[in-house]
């Protein structure tokens, strides 16, 4: 219990300053490093071709944001394909089929690390290095970018030009220069520091190929145990701090050599969430609206705890299947004795309040209700969510708030002095709706044909499996149950497109929000409008998120975990 | 730079040539300096832990710290239930839910075997004992599990069980600070201690 009270307050007093840093790296603030940073960032821009200073209408970010993602893409779907035959291979590992190759590709552009293969058998050091490492490093700056955008447009922050100019000319930023200082600045000094702390505790870094040792009982069928290592801490770092969780081995920290000690699972479990954290403390320093951060904070605080709560609490209740053949005791089933199921519930909550979906632990083996918190967690998706996208999301929250809001004390509806408007409401709708009909709608086609589905587990818990594997996908968290069968060309190719309209519509549909209101007139803001930083607010706010998700996804959730967890109770 | 150029200037920025050029260099940065500089210096500050933290026993490999083994030997501490057989290539677990039967069967062999080895009831085995890890190559067991194995093992080895179970004490891995982490016993560590060889890192 300790654990988790420190954990949480740990976290939240390292966000503040790493907060009030980024927002400083997005004013164009030159302290703090600027200095070192700033000539690599030119560095960078002229190698690339590119004015950082050219702005860019909403459009033209997103074109540009999408032909970087598609070159990123082709590059490393064709590196998956080829690794055979290339360098850095000492384990002489194949190449991949096309569609793993496809599925895998999208699945690190897209920021989720949805795995349908295991690492340490599939992937060469060329691979994981180059291809996935690089998104893993690439894709939550991306976020971070979209996300500055948004607030510099919506807010007017140092880039924005508004002022009754038609939305299409309406400047949003850079796309490359918000990129790269993220990059720069926030992810690889990050990732650095944490990947050296988990190099000292045991987490492989080197080129070497693969380890064999003789194991000490010679009762035992086995006479050589290959232990596979490779450049894992460097990876490893960013998979937790980027929110992407694709790890090294198969079974993702919950292995030790990716996640070797309490204090490993320490840092791997902070940052998780530090980055999305510390982007809400960077909103209020970067508008200048710290009340409206505090409230979004305070929200996201409420749902995090009081969902990882259930999880804690169902996580140290027996496992049904062991009654009466052991001892009493917590949930151990896919868990590692030296996290044990509290450590292991907390972070099964984070890794998909977050969209990271890293593991310490087989959620697939979770009680039934603490096996719904993860998939509860990505339906709202919004509780600190990935980096940026997290963020960005829990802003369409906010605008349906605030027109729900403006409408029942009987106001226009407006958000920071613009009103909101038909156009932006729709685009609202689009974001929001299009989760539960590609999750349900892909969830009842494979359902209905179970040929497809590949399950592992007999009876409603195989309904949990395919509703969380959809889920996973287009929240872009990546975690699982994981004894799903998805290596097939049905789940590589459904999941692939949920991925994709789960990153990018979700990432535009704000941008072009945030356009079409900087180039409407601005009324001082007054008594009469809606304060958006008020507790009121927060709860109302909360309402809406909760009765958004449970609108859309109580009926499943009864189909699945509830089902199983009546069932299991004799 | 004003607003209404920003549209024209957005196009030759976001041309085709620089997102190529930029996903090339951003490949070289990311997915090849930043590793290569954190490997180098990760190998060079912890030269035992970087390269998978192997012990050596007479001066043959004979396992990592952190790599759990199979052992079913009587004179041996076993370990946990292995969804993959203890093989680090095929890590993970069973990904059984609590209520399929196939969890059921399997912990209930697991039960029935240990009760009859160590001559106790169901009600005294600690569940980690029969619960699958998540790694499948956990590397360590609950002090409860060690200690309820110490009879059988002093009895294979004919050795006093309180040297054992001072043994099992001496090998226990408390909380790091007191709070970070759960008690623990490494199996192949204190295994290794049985055998009075003289591991080394």
């Amino acid at each position: 219990m300790n654990e988790v009270i420190i954990i949480y307050a740990l976290t939240l007093l390292l966000a503040w300053p790493l907060g009030r840093y980024i927002a400083g790296v997005y004013s164009g603030e030159t302290g703090m490093g600027g200095r070192v940073f700033l000539p690599v960032e030119n560095g960078l821009y002229s190698l690339c071709g590119i004015d950082p200073g050219q702005p860019m209408t909403w459009q033209g970010y997103g074109r540009a944001l999408l032909k970087f993602h598609l070159m990123l893409g082709l590059l490393i779907f064709g590196l998956l394909m080829a690794q055979g035959l290339l360098f850095l291979n000492p384990d002489g590992i194949g190449g991949m089929s096309w569609d793993l190759s496809l599925h895998t590709a999208v699945s690190f552009l897209t920021n989720t690390n949805q795995q349908h293969y295991s690492g340490q058998a599939s992937l060469s050091y060329l691979a994981h290095t180059f291809g996935i490492v690089t998104l893993q490093v690439v894709t939550p700056a991306a976020g971070m970018a979209t996300l500055f955008a948004i607030l510099r447009t919506i807010f007017g922050g140092r880039d924005a030009r508004t002022g009754g100019s038609p939305e299409a000319r309406v400047s949003v930023g850079n796309f490359y220069q918000d990129l790269t200082r993220a990059i720069v600045r926030v992810m690889l000094p990050l990732a650095a520091v944490a990947a050296l702390l988990l190099a000292s505790q045991g987490v492989p870094s080197t080129y070497e190929g693969a380890q064999t040792v003789q194991p000490l009982d010679s009762n035992v069928a086995m006479e050589q145990q290959e232990i596979p290592v490779g450049p894992v801490a460097p990876m490893v770092a960013i998979k937790q701090l980027g929110t992407n969780g694709g790890g090294w081995y198969g079974a993702n920290s919950a292995v030790p050599l990716e996640n070797p000690t309490p204090l490993s699972n320490l840092v791997e479990t902070v940052s998780i969430v530090l980055i999305p954290a510390a982007l809400v403390f960077a909103l209020g320093f970067f508008t200048g609206r710290r009340r409206l951060a505090q409230v979004v904070m305070g929200v996201m605080v409420v749902m995090s705890v009081g969902l990882a709560s259930v999880a804690i609490w169902q996580e140290n209740m027996p496992n049904a299947a062991f009654s009466s053949l052991a001892a009493e005791g917590p949930n151990l089933e896919g868990k590692e004795v030296r996290f044990g199921a509290t450590a292991t519930a907390l972070w099964g909550s984070w890794t998909t309040q977050t969209s990271n979906g890293s593991v310490n632990g087989m959620h697939d083996s979770f009680n039934p209700i603490g096996g719904m918190v993860p998939i509860m967690d990505m339906f709202i998706n919004v509780i600190f969510g990935g980096v940026g996208v997290g963020l960005i999301g829990f802003l369409l929250f906010l605008l349906l708030a605030a027109f729900l809001g403006s409408l029942m004390i009987g106001r226009a509806p407006e958000i920071a002095g613009k009103p909101l408007e038909t156009r932006e409401i729709k685009l609202v709708c689009i974001a929001l709706l299009l989760q539960p009909l590609l999750i349900l709608g892909f969830s009842a086609v494979t359902l209905a044909f179970p040929g497809l589905t590949g399950n592992s587990n007999p009876g409603y818990h195989g309904i949990s499996q395919v509703i969380y594997e959809y889920t996973s996908a287009f929240a872009n968290n990546g975690s699982g149950f994981e004894g799903l069968n998805d290596n097939s060309i049905w789940w590589n190719i459904t999941c692939a497109v949920n991925l994709i309209l789960g990153r990018f519509i979700p990432m535009l549909a704000p941008l072009a929000i945030a356009a079409s209101l900087a180039s409407k007139r601005t009324a001082p803001e007054g008594r009469g409008s809606l304060s958006l930083d008020t507790g009121t607010f927060g709860l109302m706010t909360l309402a809406v998120i909760v009765m958004f998700t449970l609108l859309s996804f109580m009926p499943v959730l009864i189909l699945g975990p509830i089902a199983e967890a009546m069932a299991t109770i004799h | 730079m004003t607003t209404h150029n920003a549209d024209d200037q957005a196009v030759t920025s976001a041309s085709w040539l620089s997102a190529l050029r930029a996903a090339v260099v951003f490949v070289l940065l990311c997915g090849g300096l930043y590793p290569l500089l954190i490997t180098g210096v990760g190998g060079l500050l912890f030269p035992h832990e970087s390269t998978g933290s192997l012990i050596t026993a007479d001066g043959q490999p004979v396992g990592s710290e952190l790599v759990g083994q199979p052992f079913s030997a009587p004179e041996y501490f076993h370990g946990r239930p292995s969804a993959a057989g203890y093989d680090p290539t095929a890590v993970g677990g069973s990904n059984w839910a609590p209520s399929n039967p196939d969890l059921r069967a399997r912990a209930k062999e697991d039960s029935q075997a240990i009760q009859e080895h160590e001559g106790i009831g169901s009600d005294r085995i600690p569940v980690d004992l029969i619960a699958a890890s998540g790694s499948g190559i956990d590397p360590h067991i609950s002090p409860e599990a060690a200690r309820i194995q110490a009879p059988r093992i002093a009895q294979a080895r004919d050795m006093p069980v309180n040297q054992v179970e001072a043994l099992i004490e001496r090998q226990v891995q408390g909380p790091t600070w007191g709070i970070f982490g759960q008690p623990r016993v490494n199996v192949l560590k204190i295994n290794l201690a049985l055998d009075g060889k003289d591991w080394r890192k």
